[in-house]
């Protein structure tokens, strides 16, 4: 296919970390040596281009293996894949995770986004420099650089640390300090995490076996009544359990709060086969944490509930797509896939029904806007993640374009409730119009982070209360709801009810339901400025008023708030909010729509460009 | 095919079609148009199965490669049908009803058994039955080729082989059906249309029919040649025997693009007159008595082309010629006015509208229709008719219309130049993407892609031969000697060479060709010729 690679011979490691992944070639044709049997027969096409959804597999083994994307491994990839090299390094290049020159195979890297900052990341990162050296500069085999929102906000400040190679090793450490972090530096012994899962709470419902049972053992899950739902479900059929999900109300809680019986019948009636599921795990909003606590605390839930969703709308085949940030919690889910396979849970005959369902986990690559569903699909065919244009909506064209459920884990999870108790015993908590439990990553200036669930309708207040409040003698500035797509709230607006009609009525978002707590001693215009970083960084460049705004929100409040320039203030100010009306308003996706959401919302309800 | 000179099926069809045999054809790079539709095709979820000696870029989209031994077409063909017949994937009622022939057909091939043609082919077995079961079971396949199958000394034999399969499976007057030449250049389907072969009268109509010639000869008010005259081979054939002597040469380059180069450039010398009508001084331009700078075709003129899916669009012109060029209706009628017949000074219209008043397929034709529609597939009888997507409908028709259509019995039949101990190297020949033929239209213009001619040869030869790759080297054929760098090609097998005819001043290719020729097509065998490889002697 119009292949021209030019990269010169892939090293062993390079031919090792491809074949890891795709298994040995089977002819010359497809990367092998030649053999007499490839003088007069190749097989290609169809067959080898239905693998183009393994390059990002096939990168991360390259990442993870070699430490980096060098010609020689891509252009192996690329004749393995039959994909063009200057297309896979579009892929490649894509995605924050691949580094496309040598790098040294230990990285360290410091999360500076809102929560950390507020507990201290800017410190950490001012004392690596001044002990071990500048971000993004190798020294001694070693390097650190800083990082978006790795989803530790509850133990902030955190840290990601990786060692590729033949034997590629990564962890986090939260929270984390500058001499344990110069101490992994320079080759020493990695920190290790203790701590719990959960704060102490009483959990109403999704959060019920988290910390109580074993999460690595399906013993352990079925003898907490672990895979009931599934034979309830099979024993329903499809229809009454879509009929259940409308009935209950359950609106979805990536953020976008859709309707989800309403995407599962629209998949499950679609007439184009086959279907697929995705379960999106791609939570990278920063502040937001919570599908990491339920998949490291409750991965079973997750198969379970994304067996029963996969069964009822028609699909036989189930991805759920995780942020490469959570190793953990992505050796959890598999382990949980491989035991439910074991027992029957998973594979051609799920629970004894003559039904097939298997799932599969893809690793995200560091990009944000994969958390974006048709971003995620194109991530998923090995494409670099851009969002596309909707309608066609994914229930009639979603992943390899055919009809696709995506569902985020936490909506996921809650299903397992409605099979069981039905629908109206689920509605009857929450409030008419946001039914159920929702859960809250609180995190930023409160005496117990972590992930809170209760019913919709608590107010805010209570919320903060139930973690403790900000800290002795401080007040409250503002909080940062629903991450940094979200909005800020300030201290008068707490006791809204935290439903989705509630936070709509004062121009607020529950969105992916990150709750940041800012108190009197927070650095808010500091806060804005990584907010416009972040979106700056994030946008993913293919609709121009999402990438030039971005860049100029970021160019105007560094004016303001870092030049303190007086001339032109007004003007910029005004510009501001121009800027912020083109990305809302023409913007391909949710990022665009969002990214000056947080910031106009501190210079309207804060004031902070005021005087 | 069965009567009508042109590929059956539109390339709407391709992008519609579930399987394409793509055979002796590197479309990818010789026919983009064409291949564009395929690969639309293929985004549709259509199959391609490339039958090729190489593994060419068109056969690296392909779900199978068959590579082929050269000129071992018609084996794997005959062992194609064979297992269709034994697997009963063989459309009997279309075979009754439409064909005829089929008895001695099954006979022949029932001798090519899948050893024979593992033997013949160099195909693996399984490969044959993987392709038979493929075409046999598809609701619509096509079956499209190139000079892989006609650039042989049996090449219409090779073509009916093709036809054969597709007259077993009944996969022709079909919508998705069919069977095409692709045509390499714009407007070969045209050339042929308007009577430029020996036998034809404008309209591909048959010039040796008396009933045929009558209202040509009316219209012209002369009496016509009522025999056939000579195909390009049978040329210099006569100018061998010293009858030809001279000759009228329009847009060609032989000088340079026929086999057995030495022996045509002599022969082209020894003309008393010779009469070259070109956009360039090209080669054979050099040899000429009197050379008539014409008007680029494409640009500078008006008139029609016709594709290969039988399409005649109009051209028109977009540029003024450069002085001293001009139109080729221009020149023709000047000349033929100084030979004292004033054809007037017709526009390119006009001389289109006596073609249809000649040509049934054409009739329904006009410039104003053309326009509308974006061009018309003939055949398009009259101006009510919106021309027609694929040819043969008529052999679904109960009871069929016309003659029925005729199974041929075609045997395998290898190339002459056979390959020895001292011509061990098959050499074959083709083209690039970013090269015309002989590169004379398309030398002025840089290309990215363009690298200098070399003998491609896989890199075992090479190192039986201890040359190293860029290393010059003597090619030698039975017909003559070149010198010329070898370039590796890791994609050929040992014991296959590649060159282009695209770069003769570099690299002369046709000295190593044979002119063996197909009786009934003229063509010449340049896809097969023995070769040897030497090193260079160090003086």
């Amino acid at each position: 296919m119009d292949i021209r690679t030019t990269g010169g011979p892939p090293t062993a490691a390079e031919i090792a970390a491809v074949d890891r992944v795709l298994g040995p070639p089977e002819s010359l044709w497809e990367g092998g040596t030649r053999t007499p049997a490839d003088d007069h027969f190749a097989r290609g096409g169809h067959t080898t281009r239905s693998k183009r959804d393994l390059l990002l597999p096939v990168l991360h083994s390259l990442q993870d293996e070699v430490g980096w994307i060098g010609r020689g491994g891509l252009d192996y990839a690329c004749r393995r894949l039959n994909v063009p090299p200057a297309e896979a390094y579009g892929v490649a290049s894509f995605y924050d995770r691949f580094a496309l020159a040598e790098q040294p195979a230990l990285t360290v890297t410091v999360c500076d986004d809102i929560a950390c900052k507020c507990a201290g990341a800017d410190d950490l990162c001012r004392e690596l420099e001044t002990n071990f050296g500048p971000a993004e500069s190798a020294k001694g085999g070693a390097l650190w650089r800083r990082s978006p929102c790795i989803g530790l906000c509850d133990r902030a400040p955190a840290i990601g640390i990786e060692r590729c190679g033949a034997e590629h090793l990564e962890g986090r450490v939260a929270p984390a300090w500058a001499g344990g972090v110069i101490d992994v530096l320079a080759g020493g012994r990695w920190p290790v995490n203790e701590g719990s899962l959960l704060p102490p709470q009483s959990p109403v419902r999704l959060l019920r076996r988290i910390g109580v049972i074993d999460p690595a053992s399906i013993d352990a899950y079925l003898a907490a009544g672990g895979f009931n739902a599934l034979r309830r479900a099979l024993e329903m059929g499809s229809e009454s359990v879509i009929h259940e999900v409308t009935e209950a109300r359950l609106l979805g809680r990536g953020g976008a709060a859709f309707p989800t019986g309403r995407k599962w019948d629209a998949v499950a009636h679609a007439p184009a086969r086959p279907h697929h599921l995705v379960c999106n795990a791609d939570e990278s909003e920063p502040g937001t944490f919570k599908d990491r606590v339920l998949m490291e605390g409750d991965p079973f839930a997750i198969v379970e509930a994304m067996t029963i969703a996969g069964i009822a709308t028609g699909c036989e085949h189930g991805y759920l797509y995780i942020r490469t940030e959570y190793p953990e919690a992505r050796a959890r889910i598999q382990n949980a896939i491989d035991r439910a396979r074991e027992h029957g849970y998973l594979g051609d005959d799920v629970a004894g029904s003559g039904l097939r369902f298997d799932i599969e986990v893809r690793r995200g690559a560091g990009a944000y806007i994969c958390g974006e569903e048709t971003a995620l699909f194109n991530s998923i065919e090995g494409k670099r993640g851009e969002p596309r244009n909707k309608p066609p909506f994914p229930a009639q064209a979603g992943l390899f374009g055919k009809p696709t459920l995506v569902n985020n884990v936490e909506t996921l999870v809650n299903v397992l409730d409605i099979v069981s108790g039905g629908a109206a015993a689920f509605a009857a908590t929450g409030t008419p119009d946001s039914t159920g439990t929702r859960l809250f990553c609180l995190s930023g200036h409160v005496r117990r982070p972590g992930v809170y669930e209760v019913p919709m309708g608590t107010t805010l207040r209570a919320l903060i209360d139930l973690a403790g409040g900000v800290g002795d003698g401080r007040r409250l500035q503002a909080v940062l709801l629903g991450g940094a797509a979200g909005s800020f709230v300030t201290e008068k607006q707490l006791d809204v009810p935290l439903t989705f009609e509630g936070t709509r009525a004062i121009g607020a978002t529950l969105g992916s339901g990150a709750v940041m707590v800012l108190d009197d001693t927070a650095d808010l215009e500091a806060v804005l400025l990584r907010i416009a970083r972040f979106f700056r960084h994030e946008s993913c460049g293919q609709c121009v008023p999402c990438r030039v705004g971005t860049k100029r929100q970021e160019e105007i409040l560094h004016r303001l708030l870092v030049d303190r320039q007086t001339s032109g203030r007004d003007a910029d100010v005004a510009l501001l909010a121009d800027v912020a009306q083109a990305m809302r308003d023409a913007s391909i996706c949710g990022l665009g729509q969002t990214a000056a959401s947080a910031i106009q919302s501190a210079v309207i309800q804060l004031k902070v460009l005021d005087g | 095919m069965f009567g009508a000179g042109g590929g059956t099926s539109s390339y709407r069809e391709a992008e519609e079609t579930e399987l394409v045999l793509l055979w002796g054809s590197n479309a990818r790079e010789t026919h983009p148009i064409f291949f564009h539709h395929l690969l639309r095709g293929v985004r549709n979820g259509g199959r391609i199965v490339a039958v090729d000696p190489r593994r060419t870029s068109s056969a690296e989209w392909a779900d199978l490669w068959l590579g082929i031994d050269v000129g071992s077409d018609i084996a794997l063909a005959n062992a194609i049908a064979r297992e269709i017949i034994h697997s009963d994937l063989a459309h009997k009622e279309f075979i009754r009803r439409a064909t005829t022939g089929f008895d001695a057909y099954a006979k022949c091939v029932e001798a090519y058994t899948l050893d024979r043609a593992v033997t013949e082919t160099g195909v693996p077995a399984s490969a044959i039955k993987e392709v038979a079961q493929a075409y046999g079971r598809a609701d619509r396949a096509m079956i499209c080729w190139t000079l892989g199958i006609t650039e042989h000394h049996n090449a219409v034999d090779n073509v009916l082989a093709l036809i054969n399969l597709a007259l077993l499976t009944g996969k022709v007057g079909r919508y998705g059906c069919g069977l095409n030449p692709l045509r390499g250049q714009n407007n070969v389907q045209g050339g042929g249309d308007m009577g430029a072969i020996p036998n034809r009268l404008p309209g591909f109509q048959d010039l040796e029919d008396p009933a045929i010639r009558a209202p040509f000869e009316e219209a012209w008010d002369t009496a016509l040649p009522p025999k056939r005259g000579y195909h390009l081979t049978q040329m210099f054939e006569s100018m061998e025997h010293g009858e030809m002597r001279a000759l009228y040469i329009v847009g060609e380059n032989p000088a340079r693009s026929e086999a057995d180069q030495t022996r045509t450039v002599r022969l082209l010398s020894g003309l008393e007159h010779l009469v070259v009508q070109d956009l360039f001084l090209t080669q054979t331009a050099e040899l000429a008595h009197v050379v008539l700078p014409a008007a680029a075709g494409w640009a500078e003129s008006e008139g029609t082309v016709t594709s290969s899916e039988r399409r005649v669009q109009r051209v028109r012109r977009a540029l003024e010629p450069p002085a001293g060029a001009r139109d080729d209706i221009d020149i023709i009628c000047e000349i033929a006015r100084r030979l004292g017949c004033d054809w007037g000074e017709p526009t390119a219209e006009q001389v289109w509208d006596e073609c249809r008043s000649l040509s049934p397929m054409h009739a329904g034709m006009a410039y104003s229709r053309l326009d509308e529609l974006g061009g018309i597939q003939w055949p398009c009888p009259d101006e009510t008719h919106p021309g027609t997507q694929f040819l043969h409908a008529r052999l679904w028709k109960d009871p069929v219309e016309g003659p029925r259509a005729p199974f041929s019995v075609v045997e395998h039949d290898p190339p002459v130049d056979s390959l020895t101990e001292e011509f061990p190297i098959r050499l074959t020949t083709g083209r690039r993407l970013d090269s015309f033929n002989t590169g004379v239209q398309t030398d002025a213009y840089t290309s990215p892609l363009r690298r200098p001619e070399a003998l491609l040869l896989s890199p075992a030869d090479g190192a039986r031969l201890g040359i190293v790759d860029g290393e010059r080297v003597l090619a030698s054929s039975r017909r003559g000697a070149v010198e010329m760098p070898v370039r590796f090609d890791a994609t050929l097998r040992p014991g296959l060479a590649f060159l282009t005819l695209h770069f003769p001043d570099q690299v002369a290719t046709n000295i190593l060709t044979i002119d063996a020729t197909d009786p009934k097509s003229g063509t010449a065998e340049f896809k097969a010729s023995a070769i040897r490889v030497d090193k260079l002697v160090v003086k």
